[in-house]
This record gives C-alpha cells, sequence and structure tokens, in this order.
C-alpha cells in the first residue's frame, strides 16, 4: 500500500499528464487508512429516515448558541429536512468525555455546524483548545473561507473576492511544547510533506472548480527555511499539475500589508496554519467584520461549519444585538455541502436581501437592528418569495 | 576639608542621579554639546536618503555630530562573520545609531546583516510608532499606535530540523527572562511617551505554555506600572479589529513573529514601509534607528528616493536622547511639506526630485526660525 501510494505521488509529480485522470483512484497519504476519493466535495452521507438529513450541533459558548437557535428556527420555517443532534460542550471541565461524545456524534453524522468552545486558559497546559482537538481528531485538513464585499455594507475597501485555504490541522497549532528547562519553552511547529500536499491539491482543485485564475501561496520562508521552505516547494509540485492557474508566493508580512492597502489584487490564497488565522482574521475585518463571514471545515470524510473567524463573542452574548449572518451563511453551506441547494439558495438570497436591499444591519455594522429582528426579516423574505413555509 | 566633601557629595548626588537615570533611559538629557551618533549610510538608496537627513539636522541646527561608518560584514579570526570593530566600537562609544537599509549579498554562508547587528548589540526590541500621515491619504486616518515587538527569540530562533523525509520541525523559543524584558521596556516606553495603556499579544489558548509564559511576564510588569493601562487579545481579534478600528489601539507588545506580521500591517496602514520610523533598543543603553524599507536599487542614485522613513525614524531618535524641541521642528517641517503636497517624490504621489523635497523641509525650518 505504501510502495502503491509513493508510485502514485510519484507519478503525480513527474508526470502531470496523469493528474486528473486518476480520477477516483483511492491515494493514500501517509499512513491513515481511509480511503481518500480524488475530490473537493465528496458524497454526503446517505439521509437517514425518509429523506432527512441528521446533522450534530455544537451550540459552544457566548453567542453560539443563540445563534444556532435562530438557526434551527430558520429551518424550521423553511420546512428543511434536517434534523439536529445536539450535543453540549462544557469548556469548563477539565475531563474530555464531552468532546469525545461530540466527536462520536460527528462521526456518526459526518457533517456538523458548531459556534466557539471557549478556551480557558486558566487550566492546565494539558487541557488543549477543544476547537483545535475537534479539527485534529476528524481530520478537517481544510479551513476554507470565502470573502466578498457586500453592497449593503459600508467598508474602506471595494471589490474584494478572495477565497482563503487554510491548512487546519498542523504548522504551529501542534500543541506540542515542553518546558526544556525552567524559564525556557520551546513549542514545536511541524510541517509535513504529505499534509502541505494535500492542502495545496485542495486549493488548486478548488480554484479550478470555481473558475479561479490565480493561487497565491503565503509563507515566511526566508527566515523558516525547512519548515515553510517545505510548504512552498509542495505547493509548486502541485502547481505544476494546473497549467492554467497562475502561482505565486508573497512573504506572510508583506502579504498584510497588500491586504490593508490593495486586497483587490488576491484571488485564491494556501497557507499554513497560523498565517491563516493572521490573513483570514484581517480579510474578514476588510468585508466587514466577523458577523458576516462563514467558514467550513473539510476533511477527506467529515465537514463542520461554523463562523470564519471563530469568536466565541462573551461580551454580547444574550443581548439580542449579535449578527446572525455569519452562522446563516454557515448553515447554506452546510445545505449545499448536503446537496440541498435549493433551500442553501432560498436562506442564502434572503439573509442577502436583507443585508443588502433592506439595510437592516445589526450594531456591528452600525445599524440598530436586533438579532431577532434581523432573523425575522428573513424569514419574512422567505415567505414572500413563495416558498413553502411553516407558521411564522 | 570642605572641599573634600563638595567633591563627595557631587560623586554621591551623580551616582544617585545615574541610577534614576539607567532606570528612565527615554529621559535622557544631554548637557550642552554636540552629540555624536553613528550613521550607517547603507546600501542602494541609503547613502542619498543619509545625506538628506544631515542636511535637514544641520538646516534644524541639531546638535548632532554625525560619525559615519560601514558594516558590511567581514570574516573575523575563527572565520566568523562579524562586523567591522571600528564600527563596533563606534556604536559601543556612542551608543546611538542611525542606520539606512542594507542589502544582504546572496552569497551562501553570509548571514543577513540585520540579524548580525542584532545580534552584535543584542537589540532586544523593536519599536515602531505608526502615526497616519496628514497629507498622505490612506483608507485609515486618526492610526496612532506603536509596536513593539521581542526581537530576539520566538518563532525566529532559526532551530529546524528534518525529523524524518518529509517532515520537519520548527522550534519557537519563549523564554522567561527575553519576554520580562520586553514586557518592562513595553511599560517604561509607554510611560515615557504618555500613552495610556499597553496590549499584549497572544495566542495562548493555543499555544499554552510558551505564550502562556509571555502573558505571564507581562501581567508581572503590569503589576509594577499601575498607573498603565493592561489588556491582553489574542492575536486574531487584534488583526480583525484592527483593519475595522486602529483607533482602539495604543501600545502592542508581542513576541516575535506576531511582531513582524503586526508591525508591517501597522505601517500599511498608515502608508507602507517608506514612511514608517523604526528604532531597536538593545541592551546597555544602546539604540539603532532604522527605515525598514528596501535598498531600491533601481532608484539608486537618481535623486528619486523618498527620505521620509529615515527622517522619521532620526525624529524619534532624537526624542529617545530627550531633544524633543528639534523633533518637534523637523518633524512638522516634514509633515507640513507633506501636506502641503506641491513638493513630493514619486512614491508619494508628486514627481519632485529627493533634493528638492530636502530642500522644502529646510526652508520650511528657516522660516520657522
Amino acid at each position: 500500500m505504501a510502495a502503491h501510494s509513493a508510485v502514485l505521488s510519484a507519478s503525480k509529480i513527474i508526470n502531470p499528464f496523469w493528474v486528473g485522470r486518476l480520477g477516483n483512484t483511492a491515494k493514500v497519504f501517509g499512513t491513515t487508512l481511509i480511503s481518500h476519493r480524488n475530490k473537493t466535495s465528496l458524497t454526503p452521507p446517505p439521509a437517514k429516515y425518509g429523506g432527512r438529513h441528521t446533522v450534530t450541533l455544537i451550540p459552544g459558548d457566548g453567542i453560539g448558541p443563540e445563534l444556532l437557535n435562530h438557526v434551527r428556527e430558520v429551518f424550521r420555517f423553511t420546512c428543511v429536512p434536517v434534523d439536529f443532534e445536539v450535543v453540549n460542550v462544557n469548556s469548563a471541565l477539565e475531563t474530555d468525555d464531552d468532546m469525545n461524545n461530540a466527536i462520536t456524534a460527528i462521526r456518526r453524522n459526518g457533517v456538523a455546524l458548531k459556534g466557539n468552545i471557549e478556551t480557558k486558559h486558566t487550566l492546565p497546559a494539558s487541557v488543549k483548545s477543544r476547537n483545535n482537538v475537534l479539527r485534529t481528531s476528524l481530520d478537517l485538513y481544510a479551513n476554507v473561507m470565502h470573502c466578498q464585499s457586500l453592497p449593503g455594507v459600508q467598508t474602506r475597501h471595494k471589490n474584494i473576492d478572495i477565497m482563503i485555504i487554510r491548512e487546519n490541522t498542523e504548522g504551529e497549532y501542534s500543541s506540542l511544547e515542553h518546558e526544556s528547562v525552567s524559564g525556557v519553552v520551546e513549542s514545536l511547529k511541524i510541517i509535513t510533506r504529505n499534509n502541505s500536499l494535500r492542502i495545496a491539491d485542495y486549493a488548486f482543485k478548488l480554484a479550478r472548480e470555481r473558475g479561479r485564475r490565480r493561487v497565491t501561496a503565503v509563507h515566511k520562508a526566508n527566515i523558516m527555511k525547512l519548515g515553510d521552505g517545505l510548504f512552498l516547494q509542495c505547493c509548486r509540485e502541485v502547481a505544476s499539475g494546473y497549467p492554467e492557474i497562475t502561482f505565486d508566493s508573497m512573504i506572510v508580512d508583506n502579504t498584510t500589508m497588500q491586504l490593508v492597502s490593495k486586497p483587490q489584487q488576491f484571488d485564491v490564497m494556501v497557507m499554513p496554519n497560523l498565517y491563516g488565522n493572521v490573513v483570514s482574521n484581517v480579510c474578514a475585518g476588510l468585508v466587514g467584520g466577523p458577523g458576516l463571514v462563514p467558514g467550513a471545515n473539510y476533511g477527506h470524510v467529515y465537514a463542520v461549519f461554523e463562523t470564519a473567524t471563530r469568536n466565541t463573542g462573551k461580551s454580547i452574548a444574550e443581548k439580542n444585538i449579535a449578527n446572525p449572518t455569519a452562522m446563516l451563511l454557515a448553515s447554506c453551506l452546510m445545505l449545499d455541502h448536503l446537496k440541498l441547494n435549493d433551500y442553501a439558495s432560498v436562506i442564502r438570497n434572503a439573509v442577502l436581501t436583507t443585508m443588502n436591499e433592506t439595510r437592516l444591519h445589526t450594531a456591528d455594522l452600525g445599524g440598530q437592528g436586533t438579532t431577532l429582528e434581523v432573523v425575522q426579516s428573513v424569514m419574512r423574505v422567505i415567505q414572500s418569495k413563495g416558498q413553502f413555509t411553516a407558521e411564522l | 576639608g570642605k572641599k573634600l566633601i563638595c567633591v563627595l557629595f557631587f560623586s554621591q548626588l551623580s551616582r544617585v542621579v545615574g541610577a534614576a537615570k539607567n532606570e528612565t533611559p527615554q529621559s535622557r538629557t544631554f548637557i550642552r554639546g554636540i552629540q555624536t551618533v553613528t550613521l550607517i549610510p547603507g546600501d542602494g538608496i541609503g547613502p542619498e536618503i543619509s545625506n538628506a537627513v544631515m542636511k535637514i539636522f544641520e538646516a534644524a541646527k541639531a546638535p548632532i555630530r554625525w560619525e559615519e561608518r560601514n558594516v558590511t560584514a567581514i570574516r573575523g579570526p575563527g572565520g566568523k562573520w562579524m562586523i567591522p570593530p571600528d564600527a563596533k566600537e563606534s556604536m559601543d562609544k556612542n551608543k546611538i545609531g542611525l542606520k539606512g537599509p542594507l542589502k544582504t549579498p546572496i552569497a551562501a554562508g553570509h548571514p543577513s546583516m540585520n540579524l548580525l547587528l542584532r545580534k552584535t548589540f543584542d537589540l532586544y526590541a523593536n519599536v515602531r510608532p505608526c502615526v497616519s500621515i496628514e497629507g498622505y491619504q490612506t483608507p485609515y486616518t486618526d492610526v496612532n499606535l506603536v509596536t513593539i515587538r521581542e526581537n530576539t527569540e520566538g518563532e525566529y530562533s532559526g532551530i529546524e530540523h528534518v525529523i524524518v523525509d518529509g517532515v520537519v520541525q520548527s522550534i519557537k523559543l519563549i523564554t522567561e527572562q527575553a519576554s520580562k524584558r520586553i514586557a518592562e521596556y513595553a511599560f517604561e516606553y509607554a510611560r515615557n511617551n504618555q500613552r495610556a495603556s499597553v496590549t499584549a499579544v497572544h495566542k495562548a489558548n493555543i499555544m499554552r505554555m510558551s505564550d502562556g509564559l509571555f502573558l505571564r511576564k507581562c501581567r508581572e510588569a503590569a503589576e509594577k506600572y499601575k498607573d498603565v493601562k493592561f489588556t491582553e487579545m489574542y492575536l486574531d481579534t487584534v488583526c480583525l479589529n484592527m483593519v475595522q478600528d486602529p483607533t482602539q489601539f495604543d501600545v502592542l507588545v508581542m513576541p516575535n513573529l506576531y511582531g513582524d506580521i503586526l508591525s508591517d500591517l501597522c505601517a500599511g496602514l498608515i502608508g507602507g514601509l517608506g514612511v514608517t520610523p523604526s528604532g531597536n533598543i538593545g541592551a546597555n543603553g544602546v539604540a539603532i534607528f532604522e527605515s525598514v524599507h528596501g535598498t531600491a536599487p533601481d532608484i539608486a542614485g537618481k535623486d528619486l528616493a523618498n527620505p521620509t522613513a529615515l527622517l522619521l525614524s532620526a525624529v524619534m531618535m532624537l526624542r529617545h536622547m530627550g531633544l524633543h524641541g528639534h523633533a518637534k521642528k523637523i518633524e512638522t517641517a516634514c509633515f507640513d511639506t507633506i501636506r502641503d503636497r506641491k513638493v513630493l517624490t514619486k512614491d508619494l504621489g508628486g514627481n519632485s526630485k529627493c533634493s528638492e523635497f530636502t530642500e522644502a523641509i529646510c526652508q520650511r525650518m528657516k522660516d520657522m526660525d
């Protein structure tokens, strides 16, 4: 099996002719033995009872629970054939039972929608970030975020349309730290060839699928020559198999400088974990803030949807002022993933209409609307389009 | 008898004053007389912008004498790369330096020049004040913040290994000592420059031990400086808020990598590296102020360069030395010239020469007198 994969990988690098022509042939990366299908969007798990999908719901902390309640309300209203299995995770506990239950539930259902789980760093260092544990256990290796300027939102920069693909499992988030000598802490950043190839592959496939022209790799290989150097090399290898897509690279500090002055120059960006964190937050800020952009975490088998910037929003929790747009759009991404595209379009259009035409904005966008008002407006728009709905 | 007591008294006094002076390096005032500063013109456009700065200082009648030195690395005894001994001697004597852009030769084994300087003088803090320049429009107005970046360790320790083929590990090093030093410097800077708050930027939710240690040291330093407000914020939250509303930030302190990214982000907010000043603070009172842009070899020697970055760094240097009057005068002349928009270099949107821009600033200062 290992030899087979080595030949496959080698053949892919040496002869780009074979890329894409290998089709659904199982490719084994590293030591994982799950059969991987060679697609960016994979076949969703089959609907269970009477055509209804079951999706795991993790409310999380802060604004998570209230926003997810609104999502459920909108789904109920629109008669979306999705049932939610709610799994609560208590961030104050030190044990892993809650997380294990959540992970099992996601393995069972294949798809999840979640709020952010708070990481209390007063707990000992052995208690890792729960969000991170979820991503690594389920091998959700690609974090995809699409930042688009919305006409109804006032921002300093216009016409932004950037897709950010961030490696989601390794890099600086390996959680491998030790205190070698008292007062000296070492934190390890791991970059592997397999994961770098995997994420680069994902980025280029997505770019091709969406008809994007250019992929930019963001790195710091002038300083971290081996680590980021390896990442860059993998990106270049994969790029050679996509001659119609331009590939270039940019150093992360220059990238942030360019983003705040001329963000329109970027198309698709691919990068390791930490730079992804920085760049995705900068881009979210450029298009209007954390309340607007949805995010998706894809693995070969599982998919988890959440807001792109993963904020807990403790200070605005339960005050009815949070912006539900990001979470609603994330649920639309989830519906697309489950191939319930019609429902996804209906809800997405309603959200965007409320944002751009009705201009009902919450406080983070400078408006006066409450969360409930926005959600009700969304439901009214859905109803007015002639969609069969439940009672308001 | 009396004379002896007087002498003893004065030596005691100077020792006490000296101790106080050491604790607040920023407020060091140089008694009468000219202060010598080591000038490293650098490569590319370095020499011409250094000349511009020297001319402007002369017009401002600043009490500075320049000692030019070259820092092209040489091979020392034992084969190790080092900066020329006369440059090191000059810096150690003068303590204050102004540096233009340096190019790093691609020659194999040759270290980065900036890295060499950093190691030689233990330049542990990189300070970048980012203030919006009226007259140089960017989408962001009213930016007024300072990034203080730990410059010796963190992610840039350069320790990397190939574990097995295809798996690379980079080590990020955080030490108690370096974190304590940078945290205390940040609060000291805030106090000496009348800044209201210091924010520690970290990712302790993910890097629990390393950034956790950094954060602890910042908290401990905050205890000693109760007059300065202390907050902590995640790196991603800072980035998110910075591009939406940079006015909420004051002084930011952080480890190496986050500092690199954030300081360039903030430079981008005010207009780029061509207008951003920077200072490096080292141990033993050494401070080197520099422009952070590149050597721009394509316009070198053509009198097209913009000296603003180096000039503002020199102004920062004057403030560090306590020469606030001269600093204000030069800075005002520079900003007024830019705001006027009549004589601007190409990168600022005009088509004047470097010498014309310099002359305009000098003329303004003469008019002020």
